[in-house]
């Protein structure tokens, strides 16, 4: 996006102007338009939302590249064999037949935020009165030195689900016996904070059935992470002396890697290693550098409709948003684009803005039945999207509540993935 | 049993669980007609399955659901067809089980009389206060009261709200009414909903995420909820 200061002040004034007086932007284009780029868990339920609560009054289009989303929440469970690939693929037919969603798959390279059009990879211009962005995470360059995005099929991150959760369970199945895996883990904040302790914990799982000998390295520049407890407790019980996390104390911060030989320096101590999941630190999807909506790494929102704070016709959801205390996850992004839906259909079509609140819940799975989960209810403050309440599986709780916790998680993926897809 | 008749008994059950503070009938009297079960089923701590499942946790479950014991394959395929033992369903299998399940191996001709029906499913009740692996008891379970303030149940929900509101408990609970881990909370009677998210708010339920989710609903919003979730097509 190339938009000096004195444009951007002329298209803010213009879309104040058009906040005023939703109606008028029916009258001039027909129906109100609104782009939406992402097909994930935010951008998927922002347009279902839309499409489905204005009955038909809003044009939703959703900018997607796959055809089949993998869901990046359950893609541990598939590592470790508790679910198949083809159960966390989903498509977007639905959303186009039964609700209308004008479904484009392609790339979303430009936004022009003055003339209010996005460019697609395939020429394509689409016009919108409101934008909302949903990209995820890219990985920050040199991050992790020695690592780049081109050495991903040696050391695969498997931050984004589908064919590098492949490479990295076929990976693990391929280690030689008494072998070691090293996680280097990445700094805060970042997409899913258990994530990468449930996947310890689920190549932990595959380990101990296929090769009870091998080692599991995590390389954490974090003192402290999410669920800690709760997770060392199960590693302690499930996989004892398999898993050593190096932290923050002992190198965890000044970790390189090498993909040619395999090899990581960790603090100046080179560990040769049979598989290497890099997960850097992260920032949010390219296209919104590019619309300048960043600041630093991420997109500073405002909590209640989760606008960007330089363009209020531009909204960021899910972990590309800086919007206060909730995680990024799956479930915030969902729980972030039901919010966001209201508020935009609100001022594009005059319907009732209701009190945002916001949600989350985070499930792991430690070992076969022994789920856990953490989180939280939120409400909008003129800051941030802050903490109201929440809760954490305690430490030592009974196989029952465990085994109860993860069906509970499977009851969770079936409710999100329909509230997604539709 | 004529069919009219048996509408008009449920009905008259049905409005008697709406009042709450009526059980669904005489448990003790339950117990004793229960006499008559017993040669095929087990119920209470340590039931097991005989000629019959045992009759722990039978509320909110679906038919032919309890593993391990051999149905019949008409007992099967209408778990499968959706069958699940609320309170009414319960009713009508055991005033006449061939009507419910048509070759059901269950030897037993029916019990005409509504009130020992009722008598005998209160019975039944008290071993289904807690279904298997879900905190949360259906809402035909209506062993507990958690006595709402009856302004509170007179409220008037507001569904358009309701409708917003809604979209948190459909991240996790599937809004065709499936329960797979997670409960289904659609098409509940008004009451039970309200009673049930009550009981969360005051932490008599003993759920943390519904706790949680309850905990900062007012009044009126979960009136909202119930008014939405009873009245979904």
């Amino acid at each position: 996006m190339k938009l000096n200061r004195r444009k951007f002040i002329g298209a803010g004034a213009a879309a104040a102007a058009t906040l005023s007086a939703p109606a008028v932007l029916a009258d001039g284009h027909g129906k109100p338009r609104v782009v939406v780029i992402g097909g994930g868990a935010g951008g998927a339920t922002v347009a279902r939302y839309l499409a489905k609560d204005s009955k038909g009054a809003i044009d939703v289009t959703l900018v997607e590249p796959s055809r089949s989303y993998f869901t990046c929440f359950f893609s541990n469970l598939y590592i470790a064999g508790f679910t198949d690939l083809e159960d966390i693929s989903h498509t977007y037919g639905t959303l186009a037949a039964k609700y209308g969603i004008n479904v484009v798959h392609d790339w979303a390279i430009d936004v022009d935020r003055a003339g209010k059009t996005v460019t697609l990879a395939g020429g394509a211009q689409l016009s919108y009165d409101k934008l909302i962005l949903s990209p995820g995470i890219d990985f920050v360059e040199d991050a992790v030195p020695g690592w780049s995005v081109a050495a991903q099929n040696v050391m695969p991150h498997a931050y984004k689900a589908g064919s590098q959760s492949e490479l990295l369970k076929a990976q693990i199945a391929a280690m030689p016996e008494g072998g070691t895996f090293a996680m280097v883990a990445p700094p805060n904040p970042y997409r899913c904070p258990p994530g990468p302790y449930e996947r310890v914990s689920m190549v932990a799982h595959v380990l101990k059935q296929i090769n009870p000998s091998a080692k599991i390295l995590v390389i954490d520049p974090k003192e402290k992470f999410s669920k800690q407890g709760l997770f060392e407790e199960g590693w302690q019980s499930h996989y004892t002396g398999m898993i050593e996390r190096i932290g923050p104390d002992f190198g965890g911060t000044n970790v390189s890697v090498n993909p040619d030989d395999m090899t990581i320096d960790i603090d100046g101590m080179v560990e040769k290693v049979d598989v290497c999941n890099v997960i850097p630190a992260q920032k949010a999807g390219r296209i919104a550098d590019i619309a300048g909506v960043t600041d630093g790494n991420w997109v500073p929102v405002n909590a209640a409709d989760l606008s960007t704070k330089v363009d209020p016709d531009v909204h960021v959801l899910g972990d590309a948003a800086a919007q206060g205390d909730m995680p990024k996850s799956g479930f915030a992004a969902n729980s972030q684009a039901k919010v966001c839906a209201m508020a935009v259909r609100g001022a594009l079509t005059g319907s009732k803005v209701f009190p945002a609140k916001f949600t989350n819940t985070c499930w792991s799975l430690i070992d076969t039945d022994d789920g856990v989960k953490v989180g939280a209810t939120y409400e909008a403050t003129a800051e941030k999207i802050a903490k109201v309440d929440g809760f954490i599986s305690q430490n030592g709780e009974d196989a029952a509540t465990r085994k109860a916790t993860y069906e509970e998680s499977i009851g969770w993926y079936a409710g999100i993935t329909a509230d997604m897809f539709g | 049993m004529p069919q009219r008749f048996l509408t008009l008994v449920l009905a008259v059950i049905f409005a008697a669980g709406t009042a709450r503070s009526e059980a669904i009938g005489d448990a003790e009297a339950g117990a004793g007609i229960f006499e008559m079960c017993s040669g095929c089923h087990e119920i209470g701590k340590g039931a097991q399955d005989a000629i019959g499942p045992h009759l722990n946790g039978l509320f909110g479950r679906p038919a032919a659901a309890h593993d391990g014991f051999a149905y019949s394959a008409s007992m099967k395929r209408a778990g499968v067809d959706g069958l699940v033992w609320d309170l009414s369903r319960l009713d009508a299998y055991i005033a006449n089980p061939r009507a419910l399940v048509s070759k059901t191996r269950m030897s037993f001709d029916g019990l005409d009389d509504a009130q020992e029906r009722a008598d005998l499913l209160a019975y039944l009740r008290r071993f289904s206060d807690n279904p298997q692996n879900i905190p949360e008891a259906a809402p035909t379970a209506r062993g507990t009261d958690h006595s709402v303030a009856p302004e509170i149940l007179a409220l008037q929900g507001d569904p358009e709200y309701g409708e917003y509101l809604s979209s948190e408990c459909v991240s996790c609970h599937q809004i065709d009414g499936s329960a797979n881990g997670i409960p289904s909370i659609t098409h509940w009677p008004e009451d039970d909903f309200v009673v049930a998210m009550h009981a969360y708010k005051a932490k008599l339920r003993s759920h943390p995420v519904m706790q949680m989710m309850a905990g900062r609903l007012s009044n009126e919003e979960i009136a909202a909820l119930a008014a939405y979730f009873g009245a979904l097509d």
